[in-house]
């Protein structure tokens, strides 16, 4: 029951991260709504792997939030030099 | 354990959701970056350790994840900092002091 109301409560948050990812007025708004949403995701992960028993999702999760660090780096070093 | 886990699992989802808020709520770039960083990656730890008590299978991939976590959040969410600022992205008009800005122009 509390990994049902968690998992809800996680899914709120990654709604209204996402409504920051789609109405954010630079692309560095953007580019921090997609760092939460990487770190929200995995934590979603975490948490449907421990609901449902299966422990292939916490593999997921650490390769989503590499993935994420690595590339959330390279689009800001990317944007340094292009909105100037 | 299992009420420690549950009670971590739910302590972080609701930082998560307070998260989300402050992305929805903050004027600019540095203040969404401060709230959104920091309050996912408490609730990402949070649950995370959480996790590892309620299931004891996961535990040693949840420590390497919150590790990995300490580790690169505060890299990642500094360097978008430090970019949105040389890119030229204004300030919030309430900012009262802008130190980066006093030591690019002590620098150059």
């Amino acid at each position: 029951m509390i990994l049902i109301i968690s998992m809800a409560l996680i899914g709120l948050a990654a709604l209204l991260t996402v409504i920051r990812l789609l109405r954010g007025p630079s692309a560095f708004d953007r580019l921090v709504a997609s760092d939460v949403l990487s770190v929200i995701t995995a934590a979603f992960m975490a948490v449907y792997s421990v609901s449902t028993g299966s422990i292939f999702f916490i593999d997921v999760a650490i390769v989503d939030v590499i993935i994420g660090f690595i590339g959330v780096v390279m689009i800001a070093r990317f944007l340094q030099g292009v909105l100037k | 354990m299992t009420i420690v886990g549950d009670v971590l699992i739910l302590l972080g989802s609701i930082f998560l959701v307070l998260g989300g808020l402050g992305l929805i709520r903050m004027p600019d770039v540095y203040n969404r970056l401060q709230t959104g960083t920091k309050a996912s990656t408490l609730g990402a730890m949070s649950i995370l350790l959480g996790s590892a008590f309620l299931a004891p299978g996961i535990a040693a991939k949840s420590v390497l994840l919150i590790i990995f976590i300490a580790l690169a959040n505060p890299i990642s969410s500094s360097t978008i900092g430090r970019s949105a600022h040389k890119g030229g992205v204004p300030l919030a008009p309430g900012s009262v002091r802008d130190d980066l800005k006093k030591n690019e122009e002590a620098s150059s």
